[in-house]
């Protein structure tokens, strides 16, 4: 076994590939999700009490942030697995056999 | 015993029959596995792993409720109640309970796990590191801050107990500790799961009735809003009610404290390990984050509202337990109050086979009786006992709370996570990270927490937990770059096919 060329020793994992992919999208989502929550919340509540506006009576800067942001991100994360994750074995796989990827 | 409320009582009652039926089924399972001998594992995946097995809702309701605890529905709505809308704001920096950590680890730790046979956080450490000090200073770590952590759970959780049904606090530990212990030890991961997912649904009704009826009574949302504002104009601001307190980097940071960070929580981990198949990973994100989110936004809410319906409680704490007897006849307050208490019990059902995991799996059977491995028997009864002895010694714990319980309590979580964060992730992500890296990130991290907490409480204007994970994160790397890289054997086992 050549020390140097450790890549090409063993094929790695093709699942590996798309596992990599779901974990960044998810961490994307994260962020967007606290720029959302960060930036309704402190971008419209930092006014004063007496400009804050109202939708069905709640400060608009927590309307929006919190509720439209839960509903929104619960929305986004059912896309996420629907429209990117693939569905894959999770146990031994066959390197033969390409539908496994 | 004159003062016990039996209307509220009864709904409990039926509960925890419900608890111990789901118990005694799981029981089956776990007695199937124990007596297929030779198996390696057979009998430990079923009892710590449930047979990696659990389904989509399943995953999702284990996963949310193990990861809310007594904090999300008594301490949290106790807190909103004090702090007005702000504290709702900052409690959903949660928001990515449901989908981050299953998102993060992912099909890839759940792969790995199969890879290596791995049915604990530790064993996966092992595998990786394949160094004894360090997964025995994870174990240990498990333990104590794990055992410290169910004792201020049990303590809450008697409380709750007393304050709605009136029984003296030890007889409700008595009670509480007994339905626990019973359906953990002898249905393991299995009931563990199912009685979550039972507890689940629970706080899921008992928090959208609560709600609607808080709403009912301040007279719509426009009308408590104005009246909190009228209380206190600080009460609907993202800033809160005084100064210097609900800073935008300290909110801001609950983002990484209980938002991201929790990957790093063993109780957390240890479900992205357990489930069936991709599709149940696909179903555990949806209904994970769409309970979470109702859980989290509801009972939040309710108490910020609390203080325009229930004004002038003594302790925000009670403000859940406050509207649920006024607002409803008992026997339904009752069925709401059950839903904190299910909160506290999927919580610690979860920590306790966590430490009988670390004790048995990665202790015992590594370290003190290797042969045990191929003895389903044997390792059923070892773990039947040390659930037993950790179980009492929790409640102990809860009884008559010692000094360094106090202490490992207050570190417990973030402890937990400045241990297991990084050796995880990038464990499972960078080829590069090695043992020394490892232990170096710990050190640092569980160190610099300990020591900010102390005499930093604030750096940088963030929680605690913030600058110590980065720290941590960077010690990892520039220490494993300058040692030797792991070996071939781990590389392969864990990236070929």
């Amino acid at each position: 076994m050549g020390e140097n060329n450790k890549n090409e020793e063993f094929i790695e994992d093709p699942r590996y590939k798309q596992c990599n992919k779901e974990a960044l999208i998810g961490i994307g989502l994260g962020i967007l999700n606290l720029i959302w929550w960060f930036g309704w919340g402190y971008g419209l509540g930092t006014k004063n009490t007496d400009e804050y506006t109202y939708v069905m009576g709640l400060p608009m800067w927590f309307f929006m942030s919190c509720i439209v942001g839960a509903i929104l991100f619960s929305a986004l994360a059912i896309l996420m697995v629907s429209k990117f994750f693939k569905d894959m074995p999770l146990g031994k796989i066959d390197l033969e056999d390409d539908n496994n990827i | 015993m004159t003062n016990t409320n039996w209307n509220v009582l009864m709904p409990l009652i039926f509960y925890f029959i419900g608890v111990f039926v789901i118990g005694f089924y799981s029981m089956k399972f776990v007695s199937k596995a124990s007596i297929h001998e030779g198996e390696e594992n057979g009998f430990l995946s079923e009892y710590l792993a449930g047979g990696r097995d659990l389904g989509g809702f399943v995953l999702a309701m284990t996963l949310v409720t193990t990861y809310l605890s007594a904090g999300s529905f008594i301490g949290g709505p106790g807190a909103a109640y004090t702090f007005g809308m702000a504290w709702v704001f900052l409690a959903m920096t949660q928001m990515p309970t449901g989908y981050f950590t299953l998102a993060v680890l992912g099909k890839k730790f759940a792969i790995v796990a199969r890879k290596i046979n791995a049915v604990t956080i530790t064993d996966f450490i092992r595998a990786r590191y394949k160094n004894d000090a360090l997964v025995i200073l994870c174990s240990i770590s498990i333990v104590a801050f794990f055992i410290a952590a169910m004792g201020a759970q049990w303590i809450g959780a008697a409380r709750l107990i007393e304050g709605s049904v009136g029984i003296p606090y030890k007889i409700a530990l008595v009670f509480f500790a007994i339905t626990v212990l019973m359906y953990t030890t002898i249905g393991g991961f299995r009931a563990v799961a199912l009685t979550d997912t039972l507890q689940g649904v629970i706080m899921t009704m008992g928090t959208i009735a609560l709600f609607v009826a808080t709403i009912h009574a301040g007279g719509g949302i426009s009308n408590i809003i104005q009246k909190m504002h009228a209380i206190n104009p600080g009460l609907i601001t993202p800033y809160s009610i005084k100064e210097g307190f609900a800073t935008k980097a300290w909110v801001t940071s609950f983002w990484i404290l209980v938002g991201f960070s929790v990957v790093g929580l063993p109780s957390v981990g240890m479900r992205a390990m357990s489930y069936k198949d991709s599709k149940s990973l696909k179903n555990g994100i949806i209904y994970g984050t769409v309970v979470s989110m109702v859980l989290i936004l509801g009972m939040h809410m309710i108490g910020a509202f609390g203080i325009v319906v229930v004004p002038g409680i003594g302790s925000g704490d009670l403000v859940v337990p406050t509207i649920a007897t006024k607002l409803f006849p008992p026997w339904v307050a009752g069925i709401i109050l059950a839903g904190p208490l299910a909160a506290v019990m999927s919580t610690v059902d979860s920590q306790l086979l966590i430490v009988v995991g670390a004790i048995v799996n990665d202790l015992y059977a590594n370290y003190i009786n290797p042969r045990i491995k191929n003895n389903a028997k044997g390792m059923a009864k070892v773990s039947f006992v040390s659930a037993i002895i950790v179980g009492i010694l929790v409640f102990m714990t809860a009884f008559n709370p010692p000094t360094i319980m106090v202490w490992l309590n207050l570190y417990a979580n973030a402890g937990l996570i400045s241990t297991f964060i990084w050796p995880i992730i990038l464990g499972l992500y960078w080829k590069r990270a090695n043992t020394p890296g490892a232990f170096a990130s710990i050190i640092t991290g569980v160190g610099s927490y300990i020591l900010f907490s102390k005499m930093w409480p604030r750096p940088l204007g963030m929680h605690t937990i913030g600058l110590p994970l980065i720290l941590s994160f960077i010690v990892f790397f520039i220490v494993s770059l300058s040692t030797e890289k792991p070996s071939k054997e781990i590389i392969k086992t864990f990236w070929g096919v």
